[in-house]
Protein backbone atom coordinates (compact mmCIF):
# COMPACT_ATOMS: atom_id res chain seq x y z
CA UNK A 1 0.00 0.00 0.00
CA UNK A 2 2.93 2.44 -0.06
CA UNK A 3 1.92 5.62 -1.74
CA UNK A 4 4.71 6.34 -4.05
CA UNK A 5 3.06 10.16 -4.71
CA UNK A 6 5.38 12.63 -4.11
CA UNK A 7 3.52 16.30 -4.05
CA UNK A 8 5.01 19.23 -5.74
CA UNK A 9 6.27 21.39 -2.51
CA UNK A 10 6.06 25.24 -3.35
CA UNK A 11 8.64 27.89 -2.27
CA UNK A 12 6.67 29.05 0.61
CA UNK A 13 6.35 25.56 2.48
CA UNK A 14 9.88 25.42 2.72
CA UNK A 15 11.28 25.52 6.54
CA UNK A 16 14.74 26.44 7.10
CA UNK A 17 16.11 23.84 4.46
CA UNK A 18 14.27 21.18 5.42
CA UNK A 19 11.24 20.17 2.71
CA UNK A 20 8.21 19.67 3.78
CA UNK A 21 6.23 16.74 1.89
CA UNK A 22 2.80 17.65 2.21
CA UNK A 23 -0.04 14.77 3.24
CA UNK A 24 -3.55 15.34 2.72
CA UNK A 25 -5.25 13.80 5.98
CA UNK A 26 -8.24 12.30 3.91
CA UNK A 27 -5.58 10.17 3.53
CA UNK A 28 -5.39 9.14 6.40
CA UNK A 29 -9.20 8.71 7.08
CA UNK A 30 -9.35 6.54 4.10
CA UNK A 31 -6.11 4.93 5.27
CA UNK A 32 -7.44 4.04 8.90
CA UNK A 33 -10.76 3.29 7.28
CA UNK A 34 -9.87 0.24 5.43
CA UNK A 35 -7.22 -0.95 7.95
CA UNK A 36 -10.64 -1.37 10.63
CA UNK A 37 -11.80 -3.74 8.65
CA UNK A 38 -8.68 -5.63 7.15
CA UNK A 39 -7.21 -5.87 10.48
CA UNK A 40 -10.53 -7.33 12.08
CA UNK A 41 -11.04 -9.99 9.08
CA UNK A 42 -7.72 -10.76 8.04
CA UNK A 43 -5.31 -12.60 10.37
CA UNK A 44 -1.85 -12.30 9.75
CA UNK A 45 -0.32 -15.05 7.66
CA UNK A 46 2.63 -15.63 10.78
CA UNK A 47 -0.43 -16.03 13.34
CA UNK A 48 -1.82 -18.65 11.32
CA UNK A 49 1.76 -20.11 10.53
CA UNK A 50 1.79 -20.40 14.41
CA UNK A 51 -1.61 -22.36 14.69
CA UNK A 52 -0.80 -24.60 12.40
CA UNK A 53 2.45 -25.21 14.12
CA UNK A 54 0.46 -25.10 17.38
CA UNK A 55 -1.87 -27.59 16.13
CA UNK A 56 1.58 -30.26 15.19
CA UNK A 57 3.24 -29.76 18.08
CA UNK A 58 -0.32 -30.04 20.49
CA UNK A 59 -0.35 -32.53 22.80
CA UNK A 60 -3.66 -32.71 24.19
CA UNK A 61 -6.55 -33.84 21.82
CA UNK A 62 -8.57 -30.76 23.03
CA UNK A 63 -5.69 -28.42 22.15
CA UNK A 64 -5.49 -29.55 18.49
CA UNK A 65 -9.27 -29.21 17.62
CA UNK A 66 -8.90 -25.87 19.28
CA UNK A 67 -6.31 -24.97 16.84
CA UNK A 68 -8.22 -26.53 14.03
CA UNK A 69 -11.25 -24.50 15.10
CA UNK A 70 -9.10 -21.11 14.96
CA UNK A 71 -7.84 -21.89 11.57
CA UNK A 72 -11.45 -22.66 10.19
CA UNK A 73 -12.68 -19.27 12.17
CA UNK A 74 -9.37 -17.50 10.56
CA UNK A 75 -10.54 -18.28 6.90
CA UNK A 76 -14.40 -17.98 7.65
CA UNK A 77 -13.44 -14.30 8.48
CA UNK A 78 -11.06 -13.60 5.40
CA UNK A 79 -13.40 -15.23 2.82
CA UNK A 80 -16.85 -13.43 4.01
CA UNK A 81 -15.30 -10.28 5.37
CA UNK A 82 -16.63 -10.99 8.90
CA UNK A 83 -14.49 -10.12 11.90
CA UNK A 84 -12.59 -13.02 13.14
CA UNK A 85 -13.55 -12.01 16.62
CA UNK A 86 -17.14 -10.54 17.99
CA UNK A 87 -14.62 -8.34 20.19
CA UNK A 88 -13.45 -5.76 17.49
CA UNK A 89 -11.39 -4.18 19.76
CA UNK A 90 -10.16 -0.44 20.88
CA UNK A 91 -8.63 1.07 18.31
CA UNK A 92 -4.90 1.62 19.16
CA UNK A 93 -3.41 3.59 15.78
CA UNK A 94 0.42 3.99 16.31
CA UNK A 95 1.57 6.59 14.16
CA UNK A 96 5.34 6.96 12.72
CA UNK A 97 5.03 10.36 12.25
CA UNK A 98 8.35 11.43 9.23
CA UNK A 99 9.57 14.76 10.50
CA UNK A 100 9.53 16.17 7.02
CA UNK A 101 5.75 15.49 6.21
CA UNK A 102 3.25 18.29 6.92
CA UNK A 103 -0.09 17.40 7.21
CA UNK A 104 -2.85 19.30 5.98
CA UNK A 105 -6.57 19.47 5.58
CA UNK A 106 -7.38 18.71 9.31
CA UNK A 107 -5.96 17.57 12.41
CA UNK A 108 -4.63 14.06 12.87
CA UNK A 109 -6.44 12.66 15.30
CA UNK A 110 -9.96 13.95 14.30
CA UNK A 111 -8.67 11.98 10.51
CA UNK A 112 -8.00 8.97 12.72
CA UNK A 113 -11.00 8.80 14.58
CA UNK A 114 -13.36 9.48 11.44
CA UNK A 115 -11.46 6.53 9.67
CA UNK A 116 -11.86 4.62 12.97
CA UNK A 117 -16.05 5.79 12.42
CA UNK A 118 -16.44 5.20 9.21
CA UNK A 119 -14.56 1.73 8.96
CA UNK A 120 -16.42 0.02 12.02
CA UNK A 121 -19.59 1.42 10.52
CA UNK A 122 -19.26 0.20 6.80
CA UNK A 123 -17.72 -3.02 8.16
CA UNK A 124 -20.20 -4.24 11.08
CA UNK A 125 -17.74 -4.14 13.49
CA UNK A 126 -18.50 -3.50 17.44
CA UNK A 127 -18.80 -0.57 18.54
CA UNK A 128 -17.04 -1.50 21.68
CA UNK A 129 -16.07 2.26 23.67
CA UNK A 130 -18.00 3.80 27.12
CA UNK A 131 -17.58 6.40 29.50
CA UNK A 132 -15.79 4.71 32.78
CA UNK A 133 -18.45 5.96 34.80
CA UNK A 134 -21.44 5.44 33.30
CA UNK A 135 -20.61 3.06 30.81
CA UNK A 136 -22.53 4.67 28.05
CA UNK A 137 -20.78 3.56 24.91
CA UNK A 138 -20.01 6.05 22.04
CA UNK A 139 -21.47 4.61 19.24
CA UNK A 140 -18.42 4.72 16.91
CA UNK A 141 -15.82 3.36 18.19
CA UNK A 142 -14.11 6.44 19.06
CA UNK A 143 -12.12 7.99 19.79
CA UNK A 144 -8.92 5.68 18.70
CA UNK A 145 -6.18 5.34 21.28
CA UNK A 146 -3.00 7.14 19.25
CA UNK A 147 0.16 6.75 20.34
CA UNK A 148 2.39 8.82 17.59
CA UNK A 149 6.25 9.03 17.59
CA UNK A 150 8.39 11.83 15.06
CA UNK A 151 10.97 9.94 12.90
CA UNK A 152 13.14 10.33 10.56
CA UNK A 153 12.19 11.24 6.99
CA UNK A 154 8.70 12.09 4.97
CA UNK A 155 6.55 9.51 5.22
CA UNK A 156 3.64 8.33 7.95
CA UNK A 157 4.17 4.89 8.79
CA UNK A 158 0.25 4.49 10.74
CA UNK A 159 -0.39 0.96 12.63
CA UNK A 160 -4.11 -0.36 13.31
CA UNK A 161 -3.89 -2.50 15.96
CA UNK A 162 -7.68 -3.15 17.42
CA UNK A 163 -7.16 -4.95 20.86
CA UNK A 164 -9.97 -6.85 22.63
CA UNK A 165 -10.88 -6.20 26.34
CA UNK A 166 -10.26 -9.71 27.51
CA UNK A 167 -6.62 -9.64 26.92
CA UNK A 168 -6.38 -5.97 27.93
CA UNK A 169 -7.69 -6.66 31.06
CA UNK A 170 -4.65 -9.06 31.74
CA UNK A 171 -2.16 -6.39 31.69
CA UNK A 172 -0.07 -5.24 33.98
CA UNK A 173 2.48 -2.96 34.88
CA UNK A 174 4.68 -2.64 38.00
CA UNK A 175 7.57 -1.37 39.53
CA UNK A 176 10.30 -3.54 40.49
CA UNK A 177 13.44 -3.06 42.47
CA UNK A 178 16.46 -2.88 40.81
CA UNK A 179 17.55 -5.52 42.96
CA UNK A 180 15.34 -8.10 41.66
CA UNK A 181 16.75 -7.73 38.52
CA UNK A 182 16.25 -10.47 35.23
CA UNK A 183 15.08 -13.50 38.04
CA UNK A 184 12.27 -10.75 39.31
CA UNK A 185 11.46 -9.32 35.93
CA UNK A 186 10.80 -13.14 34.37
CA UNK A 187 9.15 -14.81 37.63
CA UNK A 188 6.70 -11.47 37.07
CA UNK A 189 5.84 -12.47 33.70
CA UNK A 190 5.14 -15.86 34.11
CA UNK A 191 2.90 -15.47 37.54
CA UNK A 192 1.28 -12.48 35.14
CA UNK A 193 0.72 -15.58 32.42
CA UNK A 194 -0.73 -17.87 35.19
CA UNK A 195 -2.97 -15.85 36.71
CA UNK A 196 -4.24 -14.50 33.45
CA UNK A 197 -4.46 -18.41 32.74
CA UNK A 198 -7.72 -19.04 30.73
CA UNK A 199 -9.25 -14.87 30.69
CA UNK A 200 -7.34 -13.97 27.79
CA UNK A 201 -8.38 -16.00 25.02
CA UNK A 202 -5.14 -18.43 24.85
CA UNK A 203 -3.12 -19.45 22.77
CA UNK A 204 -1.94 -15.53 23.50
CA UNK A 205 1.53 -13.73 22.49
CA UNK A 206 2.76 -12.19 25.88
CA UNK A 207 4.60 -8.61 25.32
CA UNK A 208 6.56 -7.20 27.72
CA UNK A 209 9.14 -4.50 28.08
CA UNK A 210 11.65 -3.31 30.95
CA UNK A 211 12.75 0.00 31.84
CA UNK A 212 11.90 3.65 30.69
CA UNK A 213 9.19 5.25 32.94
CA UNK A 214 6.03 3.60 33.79
CA UNK A 215 3.85 5.11 30.95
CA UNK A 216 6.74 4.00 28.68
CA UNK A 217 7.28 0.68 29.27
CA UNK A 218 3.42 -0.02 29.00
CA UNK A 219 3.70 1.67 25.58
CA UNK A 220 7.04 -0.16 24.68
CA UNK A 221 5.11 -3.32 25.86
CA UNK A 222 2.15 -2.76 23.17
CA UNK A 223 4.30 -2.03 20.47
CA UNK A 224 6.33 -5.38 20.80
CA UNK A 225 3.28 -7.44 20.11
CA UNK A 226 3.08 -5.87 16.43
CA UNK A 227 6.27 -8.11 15.73
CA UNK A 228 6.14 -10.63 13.82
CA UNK A 229 5.82 -14.49 15.53
CA UNK A 230 8.80 -16.25 15.27
CA UNK A 231 10.70 -13.62 14.24
CA UNK A 232 14.53 -13.19 15.86
CA UNK A 233 14.46 -10.37 18.83
CA UNK A 234 17.85 -8.46 17.51
CA UNK A 235 19.29 -8.20 21.16
CA UNK A 236 20.75 -11.48 21.84
CA UNK A 237 19.87 -10.94 26.03
CA UNK A 238 16.38 -10.53 25.40
CA UNK A 239 16.41 -13.37 22.80
CA UNK A 240 17.47 -15.82 25.26
CA UNK A 241 15.20 -14.43 27.77
CA UNK A 242 12.09 -14.62 25.26
CA UNK A 243 12.45 -18.31 25.21
CA UNK A 244 13.53 -18.89 28.09
CA UNK A 245 10.10 -17.53 29.17
CA UNK A 246 7.95 -19.15 26.16
CA UNK A 247 9.78 -22.54 27.88
CA UNK A 248 8.24 -21.44 31.59
CA UNK A 249 4.99 -19.93 30.31
CA UNK A 250 4.23 -23.27 28.75
CA UNK A 251 5.41 -25.59 31.19
CA UNK A 252 2.69 -24.06 33.41
CA UNK A 253 0.69 -26.60 31.23
CA UNK A 254 -2.20 -24.46 30.52
CA UNK A 255 -2.70 -24.56 27.02
CA UNK A 256 -5.40 -23.54 24.31
CA UNK A 257 -8.18 -21.83 25.86
CA UNK A 258 -6.48 -22.99 29.37
CA UNK A 259 -7.81 -26.03 29.51
CA UNK A 260 -4.44 -28.08 29.29
CA UNK A 261 -2.14 -28.28 26.81
CA UNK A 262 1.80 -27.47 25.79
CA UNK A 263 0.64 -24.22 23.79
CA UNK A 264 -0.39 -21.35 25.83
CA UNK A 265 1.74 -18.23 24.46
CA UNK A 266 2.91 -18.93 20.76
CA UNK A 267 5.62 -16.17 20.97
CA UNK A 268 7.28 -13.83 24.05
CA UNK A 269 8.15 -10.40 22.61
CA UNK A 270 10.76 -7.98 24.87
CA UNK A 271 12.19 -4.70 24.93
CA UNK A 272 13.92 -2.48 27.30
CA UNK A 273 14.73 0.94 27.85
CA UNK A 274 17.07 2.47 29.92
CA UNK A 275 15.69 3.39 33.56
CA UNK A 276 16.01 5.71 36.44
CA UNK A 277 18.75 4.23 38.54
CA UNK A 278 16.48 3.87 41.82
CA UNK A 279 13.74 2.18 39.49
CA UNK A 280 13.05 -1.39 37.49
CA UNK A 281 9.90 -0.37 35.50
CA UNK A 282 8.23 -3.68 33.93
CA UNK A 283 4.97 -3.83 31.73
CA UNK A 284 3.08 -6.72 30.56
CA UNK A 285 0.95 -6.69 28.01
CA UNK A 286 -0.71 -10.05 26.10
CA UNK A 287 -2.42 -10.29 23.17
CA UNK A 288 -5.37 -12.86 22.03
CA UNK A 289 -4.78 -14.82 19.33
CA UNK A 290 -6.56 -12.42 17.44
CA UNK A 291 -3.38 -10.60 16.97
CA UNK A 292 -4.66 -8.14 14.75
CA UNK A 293 -2.37 -5.60 13.12
CA UNK A 294 -2.22 -4.19 9.68
CA UNK A 295 -0.04 -0.98 8.42
CA UNK A 296 0.40 1.68 5.56
CA UNK A 297 2.99 4.09 4.81
CA UNK A 298 1.89 7.07 3.17
CA UNK B 1 -14.29 -36.15 25.75
CA UNK B 2 -14.94 -38.53 23.16
CA UNK B 3 -18.76 -38.39 22.77
CA UNK B 4 -20.47 -35.47 22.04
CA UNK B 5 -23.60 -34.92 24.17
CA UNK B 6 -26.66 -33.37 22.97
CA UNK B 7 -28.79 -31.20 25.30
CA UNK B 8 -31.45 -29.35 24.68
CA UNK B 9 -32.83 -25.86 25.86
CA UNK B 10 -34.48 -24.97 28.56
CA UNK B 11 -32.07 -27.23 30.78
CA UNK B 12 -33.95 -29.76 33.09
CA UNK B 13 -32.20 -30.96 36.42
CA UNK B 14 -32.19 -34.55 34.58
CA UNK B 15 -29.84 -32.94 32.19
CA UNK B 16 -27.71 -30.66 34.38
CA UNK B 17 -27.17 -33.71 37.04
CA UNK B 18 -25.77 -36.12 34.43
CA UNK B 19 -23.63 -33.31 33.04
CA UNK B 20 -19.29 -33.74 34.41
CA UNK B 21 -16.57 -31.41 33.71
CA UNK B 22 -14.58 -31.96 30.18
CA UNK B 23 -18.26 -33.55 28.86
CA UNK B 24 -18.52 -32.19 25.03
CA UNK B 25 -21.99 -30.66 24.09
CA UNK B 26 -23.41 -29.93 21.52
CA UNK B 27 -26.90 -27.10 22.47
CA UNK B 28 -29.66 -27.08 20.74
CA UNK B 29 -32.49 -24.14 21.36
CA UNK B 30 -32.98 -20.97 23.40
CA UNK B 31 -29.66 -18.75 24.29
CA UNK B 32 -30.11 -15.31 25.91
CA UNK B 33 -27.51 -13.01 25.99
CA UNK B 34 -26.12 -10.86 28.25
CA UNK B 35 -22.82 -9.35 29.67
CA UNK B 36 -21.80 -6.80 32.18
CA UNK B 37 -24.54 -3.77 32.17
CA UNK B 38 -27.57 -6.18 31.50
CA UNK B 39 -26.71 -8.31 34.10
CA UNK B 40 -26.40 -5.66 36.65
CA UNK B 41 -30.12 -4.35 35.11
CA UNK B 42 -31.52 -7.87 35.33
CA UNK B 43 -30.10 -7.95 39.11
CA UNK B 44 -31.74 -5.05 40.14
CA UNK B 45 -35.18 -6.06 38.68
CA UNK B 46 -35.01 -8.94 41.14
CA UNK B 47 -33.46 -6.55 43.93
CA UNK B 48 -37.08 -4.21 43.42
CA UNK B 49 -39.22 -7.96 42.72
CA UNK B 50 -39.94 -7.63 39.47
CA UNK B 51 -39.86 -10.43 36.93
CA UNK B 52 -36.91 -10.39 34.38
CA UNK B 53 -37.75 -9.76 30.92
CA UNK B 54 -37.25 -13.67 29.65
CA UNK B 55 -37.94 -16.99 31.85
CA UNK B 56 -35.24 -17.51 34.19
CA UNK B 57 -36.22 -21.28 34.54
CA UNK B 58 -33.82 -23.57 33.33
CA UNK B 59 -32.47 -20.71 30.94
CA UNK B 60 -29.05 -21.04 29.75
CA UNK B 61 -26.93 -17.27 29.65
CA UNK B 62 -24.50 -16.55 26.80
CA UNK B 63 -22.13 -13.82 27.63
CA UNK B 64 -21.68 -12.47 24.55
CA UNK B 65 -21.42 -8.95 22.75
CA UNK B 66 -22.16 -9.94 19.15
CA UNK B 67 -20.53 -7.92 16.28
CA UNK B 68 -23.73 -6.43 14.16
CA UNK B 69 -25.27 -8.61 11.37
CA UNK B 70 -24.15 -7.86 8.08
CA UNK B 71 -27.13 -7.56 5.33
CA UNK B 72 -28.84 -10.81 5.22
CA UNK B 73 -27.72 -12.63 8.35
CA UNK B 74 -29.12 -13.01 11.51
CA UNK B 75 -26.00 -11.96 13.85
CA UNK B 76 -22.36 -11.01 13.11
CA UNK B 77 -19.50 -12.53 15.22
CA UNK B 78 -20.33 -14.17 18.02
CA UNK B 79 -18.10 -15.72 20.34
CA UNK B 80 -18.03 -15.76 24.68
CA UNK B 81 -16.85 -12.63 27.03
CA UNK B 82 -14.59 -13.35 29.62
CA UNK B 83 -17.06 -14.68 32.51
CA UNK B 84 -15.28 -13.52 35.91
CA UNK B 85 -17.03 -10.26 35.00
CA UNK B 86 -20.27 -11.94 35.42
CA UNK B 87 -19.38 -13.51 39.00
CA UNK B 88 -21.10 -11.11 41.32
CA UNK B 89 -24.26 -11.35 39.82
CA UNK B 90 -24.34 -15.19 38.75
CA UNK B 91 -25.52 -16.28 42.14
CA UNK B 92 -28.79 -14.42 41.74
CA UNK B 93 -29.83 -15.47 38.46
CA UNK B 94 -29.35 -19.32 39.89
CA UNK B 95 -31.65 -18.51 42.31
CA UNK B 96 -34.72 -17.77 40.01
CA UNK B 97 -34.03 -21.04 38.15
CA UNK B 98 -31.13 -20.22 35.49
CA UNK B 99 -29.41 -23.73 34.55
CA UNK B 100 -26.82 -22.81 32.49
CA UNK B 101 -24.09 -20.28 31.79
CA UNK B 102 -22.00 -19.97 28.74
CA UNK B 103 -18.77 -17.95 28.69
CA UNK B 104 -15.13 -18.44 29.08
CA UNK B 105 -12.74 -18.40 31.71
CA UNK B 106 -12.36 -19.51 35.04
CA UNK B 107 -15.37 -18.45 37.73
CA UNK B 108 -14.77 -17.24 41.19
CA UNK B 109 -15.16 -19.93 43.93
CA UNK B 110 -18.28 -18.60 45.63
CA UNK B 111 -20.09 -19.23 42.58
CA UNK B 112 -18.27 -22.53 41.91
CA UNK B 113 -20.53 -23.42 45.43
CA UNK B 114 -23.47 -21.52 44.15
CA UNK B 115 -23.29 -24.03 40.62
CA UNK B 116 -23.31 -26.70 43.50
CA UNK B 117 -25.94 -25.33 45.41
CA UNK B 118 -28.29 -24.31 42.84
CA UNK B 119 -27.46 -27.29 41.13
CA UNK B 120 -26.49 -25.46 37.70
CA UNK B 121 -23.19 -25.88 35.01
CA UNK B 122 -20.59 -23.72 33.58
CA UNK B 123 -20.28 -24.16 30.35
CA UNK B 124 -17.27 -23.03 28.14
CA UNK B 125 -17.27 -21.81 23.81
CA UNK B 126 -14.03 -21.64 21.87
CA UNK B 127 -12.95 -17.97 23.26
CA UNK B 128 -12.22 -16.22 19.91
CA UNK B 129 -13.51 -18.18 17.34
CA UNK B 130 -16.76 -16.33 16.78
CA UNK B 131 -17.14 -16.23 13.10
CA UNK B 132 -17.23 -20.01 13.46
CA UNK B 133 -19.82 -19.79 16.53
CA UNK B 134 -22.16 -17.56 14.88
CA UNK B 135 -22.40 -20.35 12.32
CA UNK B 136 -24.42 -22.58 14.90
CA UNK B 137 -26.78 -18.99 15.65
CA UNK B 138 -29.96 -19.52 13.78
CA UNK B 139 -31.87 -16.65 14.78
CA UNK B 140 -31.59 -13.50 17.28
CA UNK B 141 -34.23 -10.93 18.51
CA UNK B 142 -33.52 -8.52 21.25
CA UNK B 143 -35.96 -8.82 24.25
CA UNK B 144 -34.72 -6.45 26.47
CA UNK B 145 -32.55 -3.28 27.17
CA UNK B 146 -31.93 -2.36 22.93
CA UNK B 147 -29.87 1.19 24.73
CA UNK B 148 -27.49 -1.31 25.58
CA UNK B 149 -26.30 -2.10 21.83
CA UNK B 150 -24.14 -4.94 21.53
CA UNK B 151 -24.87 -5.55 25.56
CA UNK B 152 -28.61 -5.71 24.66
CA UNK B 153 -30.61 -9.29 25.99
CA UNK B 154 -31.21 -11.10 22.82
CA UNK B 155 -32.51 -14.60 22.54
CA UNK B 156 -31.02 -16.44 20.10
CA UNK B 157 -32.24 -20.14 18.66
CA UNK B 158 -28.90 -22.38 18.42
CA UNK B 159 -28.30 -25.45 16.55
CA UNK B 160 -26.06 -27.46 17.57
CA UNK B 161 -23.74 -24.85 19.56
CA UNK B 162 -20.48 -26.48 20.53
CA UNK B 163 -19.61 -26.07 24.17
CA UNK B 164 -17.56 -28.47 27.22
CA UNK B 165 -18.80 -28.42 30.24
CA UNK B 166 -16.50 -26.86 32.96
CA UNK B 167 -18.10 -26.70 36.28
CA UNK B 168 -20.49 -29.55 36.70
CA UNK B 169 -22.94 -29.94 39.77
CA UNK B 170 -20.18 -31.81 41.90
CA UNK B 171 -17.87 -28.83 41.96
CA UNK B 172 -15.31 -30.10 39.48
CA UNK B 173 -13.12 -27.50 37.17
CA UNK B 174 -11.95 -28.67 33.93
CA UNK B 175 -9.67 -25.43 34.24
CA UNK B 176 -7.87 -26.99 36.89
CA UNK B 177 -7.81 -30.57 35.88
CA UNK B 178 -6.57 -29.93 32.25
CA UNK B 179 -3.82 -27.84 33.37
CA UNK B 180 -2.64 -30.08 35.77
CA UNK B 181 -2.59 -33.41 33.49
CA UNK B 182 0.16 -30.85 31.38
CA UNK B 183 1.95 -28.87 33.97
CA UNK B 184 5.90 -29.75 33.85
CA UNK B 185 7.11 -28.19 37.79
Amino acid sequence: MQNQMYYQVAENERVGLAVMREIDVTEIIEAVRQMSQTANTDLGKDVIRAFERGQETEESSTGKAIFKALIENAMIARDEKVPMCQDTGFSVVFVDLGQDVHLVGGSLEAAINEGVRRGYEEGFLRKSICDPFTRANTKDNTPAVVITQIVDGDRVKLTMAPKGGGSENMARVTMLTPSGGKKAVMDFIVQRCQEAGSNPCPPVIVGAAVGGTPEKAAILAKRTLLREIGSQNPDPELAQMEAELLTRINNLGMGPQGLGGRNYALAVHLDKHPCHIATLPLAVQICCHASRHKETIL
Amino acid sequence: MSQIIKLTTPLTDEAVASLKSGDQVSISGELYTARDAAHKRLVDLLDQGKPLPFDPKGAVIYYVGPSPAKPGRVVGSAGPTTSYRMDAYAERLMEVGMKGMIGKGKRAPDVVDAMIKHKAVYFAAIGGAAALIARSIKSVEVVAYEDLGPEAVRRMIVEDFQAVVINDIQGADLYQMGQEKYRIA
